[in-house]
């Protein structure tokens, strides 16, 4: 079994091995050796185009036949399981009372809220329908720890745009209790299978403020692009196929936390950048409206030269940081710029809208004094977690040896 | 007699609820709901409608590059370009293994539980009382290649990312063609994947497939349906854009394949939860707005008519037209026009990726243009697949989209006539009223997929208070 610290630099690596390959044959081992049960999982789908359960079977090695003898019991996902109506509401139903506050509920779509969730049933109970929402809400209660997947389910997502017909909504913001936001559109199968993994053996990964594992979504796209070279001697492509910077064709790498570049796509074979193609920022909570028109480019808002725009400008917005109201004040300033550039013809969310304008040279001012407040706050907050974690270590350690001992013993 | 609700009917895409009248053992009525509602058409309004080839494939994620070639093909329409050479056969390529893995999910992951024993592990378990008839050796070599399928279908999306980024959701299709060079290297890439999959689909699928046909023969009478079927066509050649696919139209009435016109397609909204148009459903100009509480209707998705006929798209449809399949109409023969199309699709991408020409350009600038009209049709997996846009100041003003599966799973018109598969469902014997996995074979025969078949626009810019109410 991998200790949390090699599992988390595993997760930072991202290149040459893929993630979901690595991990998996560790954790049948550990459900093989009764070390931890195979969990049961409830996947359902509310307003979604399973594009995200497409994307989990995409994982290559091991293959989907480990996934489910091995490694997880998925009780529920009518996208495979044989059984179909009361059977399959049944199985459900069953995990809900034997598995209560045990199973992982893993949610794919977004929310149909609109005429009190009536546009979206997902099965019927005793004859009656019910919907999305409600069944939702009711899994939600007895679950461990609920994960949307996908942008849909954790922040609404394409289903959400503008002028959302559906009443559409993430996850979080229907129901009251903590979540694990696994976002992509599609969500890659190594964020998914790696943050079930980490919650499986080391409890909730560390999240930024937008509830999203660190691991995976801590750095923006632009930080590891694999044509940064290119930005950084302002070689711009002016036309998608060209084999440079996408920058001017409207690239969202820059505010888009996520892994893609080291990570890439259907197990290491490509991503949008290295495709010639701009980043739509997928993983953001603004995705879609806010990232739209994919071809018109972000603000250039001037800072200290070129390069630290938009590096500044992703830090200012706050989303990869659990910290400060300061960088949350100026994340408002930004997104609402983005919000009123790149959404032109659409209305944006009501969430990223900012009337207030600022002059350039305050602007300036304001977010160098938040970013220094930002930095100072960041820094107190990892020794903080550098104490706490050194006390974790101990204990982990203690158990490690206690473990170990015992595991002699059997010998 | 009994009336029962089947929902949800599972291994298909999103929530279908089926409700079915069942006399002296046999199916005498159904009707086909579907229970989602996004409005994706809707969000179109207003967009930049270069943005609209990455976002409509967004409505469907097993089948998202075919909705990525409908746009393009409307956007090429409407700003009067084509694709190079290069970018024709790379978008084929693209498309066709899109294909190539849908239709491997379908037949195995979706499809086979059906008839196939699997293991005693969720989500196998709890086992449906189906009348499994596979001799155990058989059933376990089925089985073997059930697992086969759902990792040749991982690597078939591996063939889209090598050119097209990434899947499912491409990000590399433009109107004029793609933006990933093909060099000697991918090239190769993707031809070792090809060699395995078209291994697959010449040696194991269609053999799979005869022998469930085999051992349960009366499903090549059961779930025929109206014998009305329908193809856009697809697949256009890099030369001449001919259509390596042709499309057609062939009624039952007359038995003879006719030409296609689209100006006869129309949509009925008379059992959708949609308020009556004043236009008569034309794609182009159609006006629709929600109304949950409407009297006599039952699902979200529209009926698609033909010269007010309901036409039945697929695999098999295609494959009729052509004259390469002309065994039968019923829910087995959708399931081997299917294996059939499987190898071809995998052949035909081993071809254009040898008709690649490395050096000559994949994509080429483009100029865009502020007022147009763009029609995109093409078959896709499921069946005729259309998208209809209207650019004003450089602005989408209406889109409208038409999916196979709105097509296939309609609900009643105004003549009161059925939608194909409810009229497939009419006779199909029921032995167990409680579980009713016949019902279940015959619907999925026709690989729906709601997530597609939901949609509306409306173009009044105070639509959305009238949603509310």
């Amino acid at each position: 079994m991998l200790t949390r610290r090699e599992f988390l630099k595993l997760c930072a690596a991202g290149a040459s091995v893929s993630l979901v390959s690595v991990l998996l044959p560790d954790l049948a081992l550990a459900a093989k050796s009764g070390a931890i049960d195979k969990l049961p999982v409830i996947w359902i789908e509310l307003g979604s185009c399973t594009g995200d359960s497409i994307s989990l079977a995409n994982t290559m090695d091991p293959s989907q036949k480990k996934l489910f003898s091995e490694i997880i019991d998925l009780r529920y996902h009518w996208l495979h399981m044989a059984a179909q109506d009361g059977q399959s509401v049944k199985a459900l139903e069953d995990t809900v009372q034997r598995d209560k506050n045990r199973y992982i509920l893993v949610i794919e779509g977004s929310v149909v809220t609109a005429d009190q969730g009536k546009y979206n049933y997902i099965l019927q109970k005793n004859g009656s329908l019910k919907t999305g929402i409600d069944m939702l809400k009711y899994l939600a209660e007895h679950a461990r720890w609920v994960m949307p997947v996908g942008s849909c389910a954790t922040w609404g997502g394409p289903a959400a745009a503008y002028p959302n017909p559906a009443g559409c909504k993430g996850v979080a913001e229907v129901i009251h209790r903590p979540v694990i936001n696994v976002p992509g559109c599609p969500a890659h199968p190594d964020w998914t299978v790696g943050t079930l993994y980490h919650l499986i053996n080391y409890g909730e990964p560390e999240l930024d403020s937008a509830y999203r594992p660190k691991i995976f979504f801590g750095r923006t796209v632009h930080d590891r692009c694999t044509r940064r070279q290119y930005f950084e001697n302002g070689i711009f492509a002016r036309n998608p196929g060209e084999e440079s910077c996408m920058y001017l064709l409207g690239c969202k790498g820059p505010v888009t936390y996520a892994d893609c570049p080291v990570r890439q796509w259907n197990d290491h074979v490509n991503w949008p950048v290295e495709a010639s193609s701009p980043c739509i920022g997928c993983t953001s909570p603004e995705f879609p409206d806010g990232m739209m028109p994919y071809f018109k480019h972000l603000p250039d808002i001037r800072l200290h030269g070129a390069t630290a725009a938009p590096d500044r400008l992703a830090k200012a917005l706050g989303i990869g940081t659990a910290v400060g109201l300061g960088t949350h004040l100026a994340g408002n300033i930004f997104t609402g710029r983005i919000g009123k550039n790149l959404i032109s013809g659409t209305k944006p969310k009501a969430s990223i809208v900012t009337k207030k304008t600022y002059p350039a040279k305050e602007l300036e001012d304001k977010v160098d004094a938040l970013l220094e407040k930002f930095d100072n706050l960041e820094q107190e907050l990892t020794h903080a977690r550098q104490k706490s974690r050194n006390k974790k270590g101990l204990i982990a350690k203690a158990k490690q040896l206690l473990g170990k001992d015992s595991g002699e013993e059997t010998d | 007699m009994v009336r029962k609700r089947i929902f949800p009917v599972t291994r298909i895409h999103e929530p279908l609820s089926i409700e079915v009248e069942i006399k002296n053992g046999a199916v005498t009525d159904a009707w086909c709901s579907s229970m989602l509602y996004r409005g994706f058409e809707q969000m179109m309004y207003n967009r930049d409608p270069r943005d609209a080839i990455w976002f409509t494939q967004r409505i469907c994620g097993i089948c998202s590059s075919a909705h990525a070639i409908a746009a393009c093909y409307a956007l090429q329409d409407a700003y009067g370009v084509t694709a190079t050479p290069n970018g024709v056969l790379l978008q084929n390529i693209i498309f066709g293994a899109d294909i190539i893995q849908n239709h491997l999910r379908h037949l195995y992951v979706l499809v086979m539980p059906d008839y196939v024993e699997g293991p005693d592990i969720p989500p196998f378990n709890p086992k449906p009382a189906i009348d499994y008839r596979l001799p155990k050796q058989i059933n376990d070599q089925l089985m073997k290649h059930y697992w086969e399928a759902a990792e040749l279908s991982a690597r078939a999306h591996q063939l889209i990312a090598i050119f097209g980024a990434k899947a499912p959701h491409q990000q590399a299709i433009y109107p004029t063609g793609v933006s990933v060079a093909p060099d000697a290297g991918k090239i190769k890439a993707a031809q070792a994947i090809q060699q395995d999959l078209y291994d697959f689909a010449a040696n194991k699928v269609q053999e799979d497939f005869e022998i469930i046909a085999h051992y349960y023969p009366e499903y090549l009478k059961i779930g025929r349906g109206y014998g009305n079927l329908m193809s856009f066509g697809m697949f256009p050649h890099p030369d001449n854009s001919e259509l390596q696919i042709k499309g057609g139209l062939y009624l039952d009435s007359n038995k003879k394949v006719e030409k296609l016109n689209p100006k006869y397609i129309r949509e009925s909204v008379a059992a959708a939860w949609y308020r009556e148009p004043v236009s008569g459903g034309k794609p182009l100009k159609e006006t629709t707005i929600p109304q949950n509480n409407k009297p006599d209707a039952y699902s979200w998705t529209k009926a698609p008519r033909y010269q007010d006929q309901p036409v039945e798209s697929g695999p098999l449809a295609r494959w009729w037209i052509n004259g390469k399949y002309r065994r039968g109409i019923s829910a087995m023969d959708r399931l081997l026009a299917r294996a059939f199309e499987l190898k071809y699709v995998c052949e035909k991408v081993g071809q254009w990726l040898e008709q690649l020409r490395p050096g000559q350009p994949s994509i080429q600038p483009y100029e865009t243009k502020k007022e147009g009209l763009g029609v995109g049709l093409t078959d896709a997996m499921r069946g005729a697949l259309g998208h209809w846009m209207e650019i004003h100041e450089g602005r989408i003003k209406h889109y409208q989209i038409i999916t196979p599966t709105a097509w296939n799973l309609s609900p009643r018109d105004e003549k009161n006539r059925r939608g194909p598969a409810e009229e497939a469902l009419i006779g199909t014997p029921v032995e167990n009223v409680k579980s009713a996995h016949e019902i279940g074979r015959v619907i999925r025969s026709f690989d729906p997929c709601l997530a597609c078949a939901v949609h509306l626009i409306e173009t009044d810019k105070n639509r959305r208070g009238s949603l509310v109410t």
